[in-house]
This record gives C-alpha cells, structure tokens and sequence, in this order.
C-alpha cells in the first residue's frame, strides 16, 4: 500500500499532521465532511483497494474452508458474470452465453444503480437513508396497480405513469422520514426502519391472500395481477421470453446524469451539499435545513420507489408476496454500492456493475457447482459486501495508513537536514 | 419523568399526586373498556366500553390539565384506543373472538415472541446507553443463533453451546467497538456492514457444515416446568397461570432476569453511572478519570453477548434448528423496543411485550377466516407506534445526549 501513488496530493503538508478531523475534536463530523475528507485521502484508489481488500479476504475464506483455489473459483464467478462478453475474442456460442448472462448481470445493476442513488443522495445531504426497501416497496405497489389499471392507455405515457407513480410513491415514504426529521427532529435511521417495517407489512397485506389487491382469478395464490402489454418497458438486447434487458437500464443511466446535474448545477443541490457539509453553517447563511432534509429523503426515495416500479415494468411485471418480503431486501445492498461508490455518479454505476456482477455469477443458475457450490457462493457475496462496507467506513484507518506513509516518505526525504 | 417526581424517587418518598393518579387511573379504565368486550366477559353491549372510555380520556384530559402532559396525553391516547377497540370487539362474533383471544395462550405466546426481542434489546440497551449506536444488533443475533447451534451440536451440550453463541456475538461486537470506537467509523454505517458480515458468516458456515441436511438433533435449553401453579387457588387462575406460564423455555425466565439485572447495573451500580455518563458526556466522564475506550469497549462486547442470547433462544429455545437469516430482521424489532422504551430496561421490556403481543396474535387473528387479512396489516402497528414515539406524539423518546458521536481523547 505504501507504494501506492495518490492521485492528488493534498494542498499543504500542514494539513497532513493536522487534519480537521483531529484538530477540533468535539466538533460533530457530519457525515458529509467525512466524506469530504475521505476524498483527499485518495481518491480512487482507496475503494479499489478496499474492495480488493475484500476480495482477498473472501478468497482466503475459500482457501481455508474448503481448500479450494480461490483463483478458479472466482474465475467461475467471474464466467457466469458475463462480463466475458466485453472480450474480444470470446466467440460463437460462448458469446451468446455470455450475451444472456449480461443481460441479467445488468438487470440487477439496473436496480442497484438507483437504489444507490437513494442512499446517496440523502449522504449528500448529511442524511441516512436506510428506508431504500420500504421506498422501493411503495414504488412497486403503486408500479404494479397503475400499470393493472388504465389498459387502454397508449404505450409511452403509461411507462411514464406507472413508473412515475412508483417514483411518486417511493418520494412520499422518504419523505415522511424526511418531514419527521425536520419538524421533531426523529433521527431518519430510525424513522426510516419503522416505514421499511410498516411498508413490508401493509405491501403483504395488499398483495396477500384475500388483499385488496390480489388477483381475483388466483385466490390460491398471493401475487397481483399482471401489467398489462402496453406497461411492459421494451426488450432492447436479448430475448424478451428470457427475461432479456430493458429500457429501464438507460432510466438508471439517466437517473445518474440527473443525480449529478441537481447536485452540481442546481440551487437544490447546492443546498443539499451546503447542508450536508455544515447544518449550522447552513443555517446562518440562510438555508432552510428542515426543507433541504424534507426534499433530499424525498428525492431519495423517488429514487428507490423507481427503482421498485422498472423492476416491476420491466421484468416481474406482477407483485407476490417474495417480492414485497425477500426481494424488495436488495435495497440494503445500496448502502455498500453508494459507499463504495463514495456517491459519485460514475463510482456508484462501477460499483452497482461490481455488486451486480457478484450477485448474479454467485447465483444458482450461472455458477458451476463443480467448481465451487452456489449456496456456498452467495454467502461470500455477502461477506465481501460486509467487508467492503465496514473498510470503506473506517475513513480513519485510511487516513492513518496515509499518514503513515506520508511520514515514511518524510523520513526518507529530508535526510540531508539531519546532516546538517 | 418530571423533575419533581425525579426528586422525589430520588429521595424515596412517595408523594400522592393527584395529576399522576388521574392519569394511571385513565390508562387502566382504558384497558378495561377493551377488556369487558373480550373473553371471558365478551360484555356485547357497546355502552359499557363507551362509558369506561369516555371516563378514562377525561382522566387523561383532567391529569393533562394538571400538569402531567405527556402521561394525560398518553393516557387519554390509551383510553380511545381501549374505547374504539371495545366498540369493534362488542360488535364481532363471540366465537371469532374465542378463537383468537385465549389469555393463556396468548400470553405465552407473547412471551416466547418477547424473549429473544428483550435479550436484544437489553444488549442495544448498555451499547447506546454508552454512546455507541447499535444497528448490528441483528447480526449479532444471527452470529448467536449459529454458533450456538454449530457449538452445541459439537459439544453436545446446551450450556456450552448457549456461551459459544454469547462468544460469537460478543466477537463481533467487537469488530464493531473497534471500527466505531478506534477508528471511529460512522457507527451506522459500521453497523450495516455487521449486518451483512453475520448474514455472510453464518450463511456460510451452516452450508458448509450442514449442507441440505439441515441441523439434525441438537442439545435443546429445558423448559421449566411448574406444574405446582395449576394447584394455586382459585380454581381458574391457578389452571390460567400453569397454561401460560408453567411450561415456558428457561430462557424466557433467563430474559426477564436480565432485564432486572440490566436496571441494577445500570442505575444502581457504578458501573452503570459510567456508562451513562459515558453515553451523555463523555469529556466530563474523562475528566474525572473515567476510561471512554474502555467504557465503551466493555458495553458494546457486553451487548453483543446479550444480543446474541436472543439468538440462541431462537435457535437452541424455540426452533431447535438454524435456518439462514432466521433472525429475519427481530434484531431492528429490538432497537425499536429499546428506542419506544426510551432506552430503558423496564421500557424495553413492555415494548417488546408489546411487539410479541402483536407477533401472538396476528396468527391467531388468521385462525378466523373473515379476519385473516387483517392479521398482516395487524403486524404493522408496533411499528407504527414506535414512528408515532419517535415522532414525539406519545411521550418522546430522547436518546443519550452522545450517541453516535466517536470521542477523541486529547
């Protein structure tokens, strides 16, 4: 690591034995300001190293538990990933392989991608939104029931209804936090817990045996009925009948150009870093906290609550019970992907392609259980995600590492001074 | 608590305070205008609830009026509550309501939901009461409930693997104290990655040991059996008290012990006023020579040990086998427990009672047909309540004035 060159090297060789962070001690670091600082220690490098880190402990989590070699088994992984299709000289069959197992890989990415955004935004704003699985619940729920409804709608307003009321719903269930935060002063990380609980709850109930909203022709069975033909978002790459990859893909890619313009070029965003950055600060110079904290959860939950109806729209098409209690817990996995990403756009795209990557080649359906068992598999996904979340966290343990080499080169430096 | 009040507990003298009278007498009339509808007395005439009702929000409005603020509000919140619930349950069908509402079984059912919810929150309890916040305490949990199963299969023996799972806890507890605490990692953020570790670890382990074939046949911790309590006269009660609290799992007694030993500790003991003033002020608490590290460290392992027993009482107590992710999110229950008990011992305790009473009766709401669906939508209401505590509509809950805050000792 010591080798390692940073990409900037920070303004003053002051500010290395001093930094903020331990130059006034009781002030209260934002969450905001650790980012800030986190970035001067290394831009880039820092995430792949700690998410390299993390690969390295998961392969001697392989090695030691079951003797296997770490290397082909992430090579296996790594196949049913389907990024192999970004290589040239994979070809014929092997190419069309690749081609589908993309496609799911991108499916997930997608989804990660914009609950990413979610959690942040709300950092951005010095705020932790945990609540991106009941957001992402309330955006499929209203998904679903607008692209039930109205069948006689033409195709592209109701692609933008039914995703839009998936957006609208999911910014209502953040914004509660985000009101409740602002008025009374209740911490978003609670709040937001609760609405997860309250959403996965009243989501069973409506899809449920006997809820409102279960399809009257399966009573048997708990899932909603399915969107109709003219809500379903367009196949774009592959094959429709294979759950190929749709248009809601570029509606992430698009979220992430959005999520950078209202952060960097517009007032909102202004404010929502101003407060994110210093609340007290951002009060004397005359920005209304309360309503930054309000706009920055709802913002976020339009986010996740979209990502909840194109997951809806573009492949499940209809909502069960699974989905409301099992799937919608893969907004949790925003958390790693916005931090790792350190909730820049592009950092949050590589690292959704990362987590989505990991998900779907550890999956049952792509990894080769010759090589290494499945089950087995996605549980490592899961510690390599703990791992990255808990290294990339400990902004201080980089920032020791970077002094420490800092220090390192000093001493080896100014050794004509000792002379002397 | 008001100051007064404070002052005079303090001081342990009991004042009669007309106020504070008002407002328990409101919240019992409360209770007992939903009561009188339901088994045995299933009184199916609505006056009877309206009138208690009625008399219970003017108590709570009369302690309101007298200064009691947030208890009249409470208490008269409770009261139409017990009046709205009275109404609806003089309204159902007496059989309807014999199926889902037996005391007994209910209670023990309640318990049994409680248990693994008070350990947790207890444990949630010493972390944030000494400044560090707690969101991994469902990994904790989940650490608990493996270990304490993989420990007690190999060892066959419930004692060891019942102190294997507090181990495992307590071992990832302290990763926790040393991210947040050492390198002063955001805590939520240190946390979550917990969370996900324990998913994986545990997720892990158990295929690689298990496999498909499941746990097999493990040590199980012994119920308690009581059975002297069916002989406690009169008749109904002492066969009440036997049905629902005569045969429960050790642990559950083991839970409740932990709760009156957590309120020693902490009120009563001065290990338990430096971990408070550790949570409230810790540069005051290090000015007079109290270790913040230390404090800290010992409260967030002492934690991970505690959450962790809610584990094994899942696992080794009540299931007698380890499924993945079998914790299922009981571990953020806990933190909202703790969080409506105003991050204290007895308060948690009622409000995981609280949450158990809604996991005991939601499927027995399922049991009548007319009724099922309204089970789900049943389960959502303690967290509804707990949004409502936070938001301060009942009595607002403050948490330790440091919390979530990292110390740097200068």
């Amino acid at each position: 690591m010591s080798e390692q060159t940073p990409p900037q090297q920070p303004p003053e060789e002051q500010d290395l034995d001093e930094p903020s962070i331990e130059a006034d001690p009781e002030a209260q670091q934002s969450l905001a300001a650790r980012w800030d600082l986190y970035q001067r220690t290394g831009g880039v490098i820092t995430p792949v190293l700690t998410a390299v880190f993390a690969f390295f402990v998961g392969g001697l989590v392989v090695l030691i538990t079951t003797g296997k070699n770490p290397l082909s088994t992430y090579r296996a992984i790594f196949d049913g990933t389907g990024l192999n299709w970004f290589f040239p000289w994979v070809s014929g069959q092997e190419r069309e392989f690749a081609a589908e197992d993309l496609q799911q890989t991108l499916l997930l990415t997608t989804t990660l991608i914009l609950v990413g955004i979610a959690v942040a935004f709300a950092f951005r704003c010095g705020l932790f939104n945990i609540g991106g699985q009941g957001q992402y619940i309330a955006g499929m729920i209203a998904g679903v029931q607008v692209g039930v409804l109205m069948p006689d709608l033409a195709h592209v307003p109701h692609v933008v209804l039914a995703a839009g009321a998936g957006a609208v719903a999911g910014a209502v269930w953040g914004g509660i936090a985000g009101i409740l935060k602002a008025t009374v002063g209740a911490h978003e990380v609670i709040s937001t817990i609760m609405l997860n609980w309250i959403a996965l709850w009243i989501g069973s109930y409506l899809v449920g045996f006997n809820g409102p909203l279960q399809d009257p022709k399966q009573v048997f069975v708990p899932v909603t009925e399915q969107v109709s033909q003219g809500a379903k978002l367009n196949v774009w790459w592959g094959d429709p009948k294979l759950q190929g990859l749709h248009i809601g893909f570029f509606f992430a890619i698009a979220a992430l150009v959005v999520f950078w313009i209202v952060l960097n070029r517009t007032t909102l965003g202004y404010q929502v870093r101003a407060v994110g950055f210093n609340p007290e600060a951002a009060r004397y110079g005359g920005i209304s906290v309360g309503r930054n904290y309000f706009l920055a959860m709802a913002i976020s939950g339009a986010f996740a609550g979209l990502a909840g109806s194109v997951d809806v729209l573009g492949w499940l098409f209809r909502v069960d019970l699974t989905s409301v209690q099992v799937s919608s817990q893969i907004a949790f996995i925003g958390i790693a992907v916005a931090l790792l990403g350190r909730n820049t756009p592009l950092g949050i795209f590589f690292s959704a392609l990362l987590f989505g990557a990991l998900i779907n080649g550890t999956s049952t359906r792509n990894l080769d259980p010759s090589v290494f068992q499945p089950e087995l598999a996605s549980n490592l996904t899961l510690i390599i995600q703990g791992l990255v979340v808990l290294f990339v966290g400990a902004d201080l343990l980089i920032l020791y590492l970077w002094r420490a080499r800092t220090k390192l080169r000093r001493k080896v430096r100014p050794e004509p001074v000792a002379e002397r | 608590m008001s100051a007064q009040a404070e002052v005079a507990l303090a001081n342990g003298r009991i004042t009669f305070r007309p106020a504070r009278v008002a407002g328990v007498v409101s919240i019992a009339l409360g209770v007992l205008a939903f009561w009188v509808a339901l088994p045995p007395r299933t009184t199916r005439s609505e006056l009877v609830p309206v009138v208690l009702g009625l008399l219970g929000i003017a108590a709570g409005l009369f302690s309101w009026r007298k200064g009691e603020t947030r208890l009249g509000w409470t208490a008269a919140m409770i009261a139409l509550l017990g009046m709205l619930g009275g109404v609806l349950a003089a309204q159902a069908a007496v059989e309807n309501l014999k199926v889902v509402i037996t005391w007994s079984a209910v209670l023990a059912a309640t318990l049994r939901f409680a248990t693994p919810l008070i350990f947790a929150s207890i444990g949630g309890l010493f972390s944030e009461r000494s400044g560090v916040v707690n969101i991994g305490l469902e990994g904790m949990m989940l650490m608990g409930a493996f270990f304490a199963v993989l420990g007690g299969d190999k060892t066959d023996s419930w004692v060891l693997g019942l102190l294997i799972g507090m181990a495992s806890g307590a071992a990832l507890a302290l990763v926790h104290a040393f991210f947040s605490i050492q390198l002063r990692s955001d805590q939520i953020v240190s946390g979550t990655a917990i969370n996900f570790l324990a998913l994986g670890i545990t997720g892990y382990l158990y295929i690689d040991t298990y496999g498909q074939e499941g746990t097999g046949d493990l040590p199980e911790v012994p119920n308690v059996n009581l059975d002297w309590l069916s002989r406690i006269p009169p008749e109904g009660l002492g066969s009440f008290l036997e049905k629902s609290i005569g045969h429960l799992n050790l642990m559950v007694w083991l839970a409740f012990l932990t709760v009156v030993l957590a309120w020693v500790v902490m009120f009563r003991t001065t290990i338990g006023l430096r971990i408070r003033s550790v949570g409230e002020h810790p540069r005051a608490a290090d000015t007079v020579g109290i270790s913040v590290y230390a404090t800290r460290y010992a409260a967030v392992t002492l934690s991970g040990a505690l959450a962790a027993l809610g584990g094994v009482y899942l696992s080794l107590g009540f299931v007698h086998s380890f499924t993945e992710n079998m914790t299922a999110g009981r571990g953020f229950i806990a933190l909202a427990a703790l969080i409506f008990g105003k991050w204290r011992p007895f308060g948690a305790l009622g409000a995981a009672m609280l949450f158990g009473f809604a996991s005991a009766i939601a499927p027995r709401l399922q049991n009548v047909e007319s009724w099922a669906t309204y089970g789900t939508l049943f389960q959502a209401l303690p967290y509804l309540l707990t949004l409502i505590a936070v938001a301060g509509v009942i009595g607002r809950s403050i948490p330790p004035a440091a919390i979530g805050r990292p110390y740097i000792k200068q």
